[in-house]
C-alpha cells in the first residue's frame, strides 16, 4: 500500500488547519452560510436532510487495518455508530456537527486520510478495479496510476472550479470491475510492444444523460500521462457547458463536439503542454510502484479447502474469487445483509474486518463501487476462520452478484434531492428474494437503485435499475433492463410506465419469471434479455 | 481590508483596460480585459505590447480565467495579470499559482487571511508557471529538468 512520506502529511496537514479556520470562520458568524458552502463542499462536508454528512475519501478503495479502525473510531465518536460505504468506494458519515469536522480531519490526518475533493466541482477520488494486484487477468497493478493522478489532482490550482464534478477511473483489465467507462475519464492499462501506457476514455456518465464514454487516445504512454490529462480538463474547462448544471458534465461537451473534434482539441491542447514538463520523471511512477509491489506470499500452500460445513460451501462459491497466488483467495464481504441498509456497516462490524485484514489478509482491504469489502491477500487454509468471524457479526450473507446484492443510493431517507426512498425498496426487493436458493437459481444480476436522476445508485448500469420519480407529490418508480457497468457495457432501457412501491417489487418478481421461462444453458439475465430484446418483458408487465 | 493587492515590483496598471473585442482593433492598446468566453489564446500574437491583462471573474465558481491565466503565462507573458471581479480570499493560492500576480476583489480582503493563506500550504503537487518545484520535483531532485 502507498504511504505518505513528508510532504504528502505536510499538506494534509495544512488542509486540516486550513479548514478548521474555515469551520471557525464560519461558526464565529465572520462567513455566511452562503460564502462558507463552497469552502465546505471542497472537503465533503454537505448540508443534508437531518445533518451534516460527511464524505472521507479512499482513494482506489484500497486501506489498511489501522486506517479501517479509525473509520469505525469516528462512527463510534462522531456518528450514530456506524457508516456508509458509497459507490465511489468512499465511506460516508450522515450525522456529523459542524464544529466537530476539523476534528474529525485531524484524527483522519494521523491515519494518513482526508477528505479533500469528495465534492464540489473538482476532480474527485480516483475509482480503481477493486481486485488490483491481485487478479491474474490484469498488465500491471492500475494503483500506482491511481496515485500518481490522486497527487496531481490534489488541489490543482486550474481545476478547482470545473463546470461540474469530475470522476476518473483506471482498470488494466480486460473484465471492467469498475464502470470505467461510465467515468468523466476512464482509463485502461494496456500493453503495446511489451510496454503499459493508458488508454482513454472521455465523455462517460450517469445521470439524466447517460452515456457510455468514447475512446479518445488507444495509448498515452506513461511519460505523457499527466500532461495528456491535464490537457483533456482544460478543454473541459474551458468549453464545458457552465450555462445549465444538467449539461455542464463533459460527456455533454464531448457529445455536442463529437468525440472526433473534441479528441482534436485535447490533442491540440497536449502539443502545447507536453513542451512544459509538467510530467513527472518516471522515478516518481517506480517509487510509487515501489509501495504496491507484491507482499510476501507463501508458497506450498494448499489449494484445497474442506468444504464439508454446507453454509461454508455456499458463501466459497458465491463470494470468494480466484487469486493469482497459488494457495491464495480473494474474499468478498457482502454489506448485503437481508433487510439491511445496502453499503452501511456498524462500527463493531467494521473493527471485525479490520481485525481481519491484519490478521489474515496482510493488513490490507478494498471497498468496492458495489459496497461491497474485499480481503485481497487470504491464505485458502483460513477461510473457514475468516467466514466464521464474519458470520458471528452477520457479515456472512453469500450473496455476490446476486439479486440482493442491491446497490442503492440513500434516497430520501437521507438525501435533500431525493424523490423516493430508494433504501426501502431494496429491503423488499431482498425480502422478497430471501431464499437464497432461489437468488442463486437466477445466477448473476445486477440491480441497481436510484432516487432521483442524478443516479447516485448507478440504476442506468443495473441489469435492472430502478429510479424513484416524484409522480405528483407520490413516490413512483421507473423500472429499467439490460444495463451494464461491466467491460460490456451498456445503458438500461426504460420498460414503461413506473410502479408504485409494492408495484415495483412485484415488476421485478414478473421480470425475474419472464428469464427463468426464457433463458438457455448458462445464460445470465442481461444475456437473455439481449437475446430476446423488451418486448417479453414488457408484455409480462404491461399486457 | 485590502482592494488592490500585488505582488509585482513595478507599479500597477492604470491605463483602463479595453474589452477583448475592441483590443483586436485599438492597434496601441497596452491592457485588455478578458471575460470567461474569450479565448485567451487569440491575445498570443499580441503578447508583446500587452502590460496588462485582467481576467474578470463574474462569479467566483466559473473557473474558466484559470485556464486564461495559464495559458498566458505559459506563452510567455510575463506583463501584469490582474483578476478581478468575485474572486475570494479562499482561491489566491489556487490564482497565484495559475499566474496572477495582481488582485482587484470586488469585496474588499482581510490582509489577515491572505497572509494566513499564502503561508499555508509549504507544498504543491503540480507544477504550473509559478515556478514552485512540485513534490515530485523534490523527491526526485536528480532526475528533474527545469
Ligand atoms: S441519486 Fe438522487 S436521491 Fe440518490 S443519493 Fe443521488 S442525489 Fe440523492
Amino acid at each position: 500500500m502507498y504511504r505518505y512520506d513528508q510532504y504528502d502529511q505536510s499538506i494534509v496537514e495544512a488542509r486540516v488547519a486550513e479548514f478548521r479556520d474555515q469551520t471557525a470562520r464560519r461558526l464565529s458568524g465572520a462567513l455566511t452560510e452562503d460564502q462558507f458552502k463552497p469552502l465546505r463542499l471542497t472537503n465533503g462536508l454537505y448540508l443534508q436532510l437531518h445533518a451534516y454528512m460527511l464524505r472521507v475519501a479512499i482513494p482506489y478503495g484500497t486501506l489498511s487495518g489501522r486506517q479501517m479502525r479509525m473509520l469505525a473510531h469516528i462512527a463510534r465518536k462522531y456518528d450514530r455508530d456506524y457508516g456508509h460505504f458509497t459507490t465511489r468506494q468512499n465511506i460516508q458519515y450522515n450525522w456529523i456537527k459542524l464544529e466537530d469536522a476539523p476534528d474529525i480531519l485531524a484524527e483522519l490526518a494521523t491515519v494518513e486520510m482526508h477528505a479533500i475533493q469528495t465534492s464540489g466541482n473538482c476532480i474527485r477520488n480516483i475509482s480503481s478495479d477493486q481486485y488490483a494486484g491481485v487478479s491474474a487477468d490484469e498488465v500491471a497493478d492500475p494503483r500506482p496510476w491511481a496515485e500518481l493522478l490522486r497527487q496531481w489532482s490534489s488541489f490543482h490550482p486550474e481545476f478547482s472550479y470545473l463546470p461540474r464534478k469530475f470522476k476518473i477511473a483506471v482498470i488494466a483489465s480486460p473484465e471492467d470491475r469498475a464502470a470505467m467507462r461510465l467515468h468523466d475519464i476512464g482509463i485502461e492499462l494496456v500493453q503495446r510492444d511489451g510496454v503499459v501506457g493508458a488508454r482513454v476514455f472521455a465523455g462517460g456518465g450517469m445521470g439524466r444523460t447517460p452515456m457510455v464514454a468514447p475512446e479518445i487516445r488507444d495509448f498515452v504512454p506513461e511519460s505523457d500521462l499527466i500532461s495528456y490529462v491535464e490537457a483533456a480538463l482544460r478543454v473541459y474547462n474551458r468549453y464545458g457547458r457552465r450555462d445549465n448544471k444538467y449539461k455542464a458534465r463533459i460527456k455533454i461537451l464531448v457529445h455536442e463536439l463529437g468525440a472526433d473534434e473534441y479528441r482534436r482539441q485535447v490533442e491540440e491542447e497536449f502539443a502545447a503542454m507536453k513542451q512544459l514538463g509538467l510530467d513527472p520523471p518516471t522515478a516518481e511512477l517506480d517509487r510509487i510502484r515501489g509501495y504496491f509491489a507484491d507482499p510476501a506470499y507463501e508458497s506450498g500452500l494448499p489449494d484445497s479447502v474442506d468444504r464439508s460445513d454446507p453454509a461454508f460451501a455456499l458463501w466459497i462459491d458465491q463470494n470468494v474469487k480466484a487469486h493469482k497466488q497459488p494457495g491464495y483467495a480473494i474474499v468478498n464481504i457482502s454489506l448485503k445483509p437481508a433487510g439491511g441498509i445496502p453499503g452501511d456497516a456498524s462500527s463493531a462490524q467494521i473493527d471485525l474486518v479490520a481485525d481481519l485484514a491484519e490478521r489474515y489478509s496482510m493488513d490490507e482491504l478494498r471497498v468496492t463501487h458495489a459496497q461491497n469489502l474485499v480481503l485481497p491477500y487470504v491464505r485458502k487454509a483460513d477461510l473457514f476462520a475468516i467466514w466464521q468471524a464474519l458470520d458471528d457479526v452477520g457479515l456472512a450473507e453469500a450473496n455476490l452478484d446476486l439479486i440482493s446484492d442491491i446497490i442503492a443510493c440513500p434516497g430520501l431517507d437521507y438525501c435533500s434531492l431525493a424523490n423516493a426512498r430508494s433504501i426501502t425498496v431494496a429491503q423488499k426487493i431482498a425480502n422478497r428474494f430471501a431464499d437464497p436458493a432461489r437468488q442463486r437459481d437466477l445466477g448473476e444480476l445486477k440491480l441497481k437503485i436510484s432516487g432521483c436522476i442524478n443516479a447516485c445508485g448507478h440504476h442506468h448500469a443495473g441489469h435492472i435499475g430502478i429510479l424513484g420519480v416524484d409522480r405528483k407529490g407520490v413516490e413512483n418508480y421507473q423500472l429499467s433492463l439490460g444495463g451494464s457497468g461491466a467491460e460490456d457495457a451498456s445503458l438500461g432501457a426504460i420498460t414503461g410506465p413506473g410502479f408504485d412501491e409494492n408495484g415495483i417489487v412485484d415488476a421485478v418478481e414478473k421480470v425475474t419469471d419472464i428469464y427463468v421461462r426464457e433463458r438457455t444453458a448458462g445464460e445470465r439475465f442481461l444475456d437473455t434479455y439481449r437475446r430476446i430484446g423488451m418486448k417479453p418483458f414488457k408484455e409480462a408487465l404491461y399486457g | 481590508m485590502v482592494d488592490f493587492l500585488s505582488f509585482r515590483d513595478d507599479e500597477p496598471g492604470q491605463e483602463p483596460a479595453v474589452t477583448f473585442e475592441a483590443f483586436a482593433g485599438q492597434t496601441n492598446a497596452t491592457a485588455v480585459r478578458i471575460e470567461p468566453g474569450d479565448d485567451a489564446r487569440a491575445l498570443l500574437p499580441s503578447l508583446d505590447r500587452i502590460s496588462l491583462v485582467e481576467v474578470n471573474f463574474p462569479v467566483f465558481g466559473d473557473g474558466r480565467g484559470y485556464s486564461a491565466a495559464r495559458i498566458l503565462r505559459e506563452a510567455g507573458y510575463t506583463g501584469e495579470l490582474r483578476a478581478v471581479g468575485d474572486v475570494l480570499v479562499d482561491q489566491i493560492v489556487a490564482m497565484r499559482r495559475c499566474g496572477f500576480d495582481s488582485f482587484r476583489p470586488d469585496h474588499p480582503f482581510d490582509q489577515t487571511a491572505v497572509d494566513a493563506a499564502l503561508a499555508r500550504y509549504a507544498d504543491v503537487y503540480q507544477k504550473t508557471v509559478d515556478g514552485r518545484a512540485p513534490v515530485w520535483a523534490k523527491r526526485h531532485p536528480e532526475t528533474t529538468h527545469g
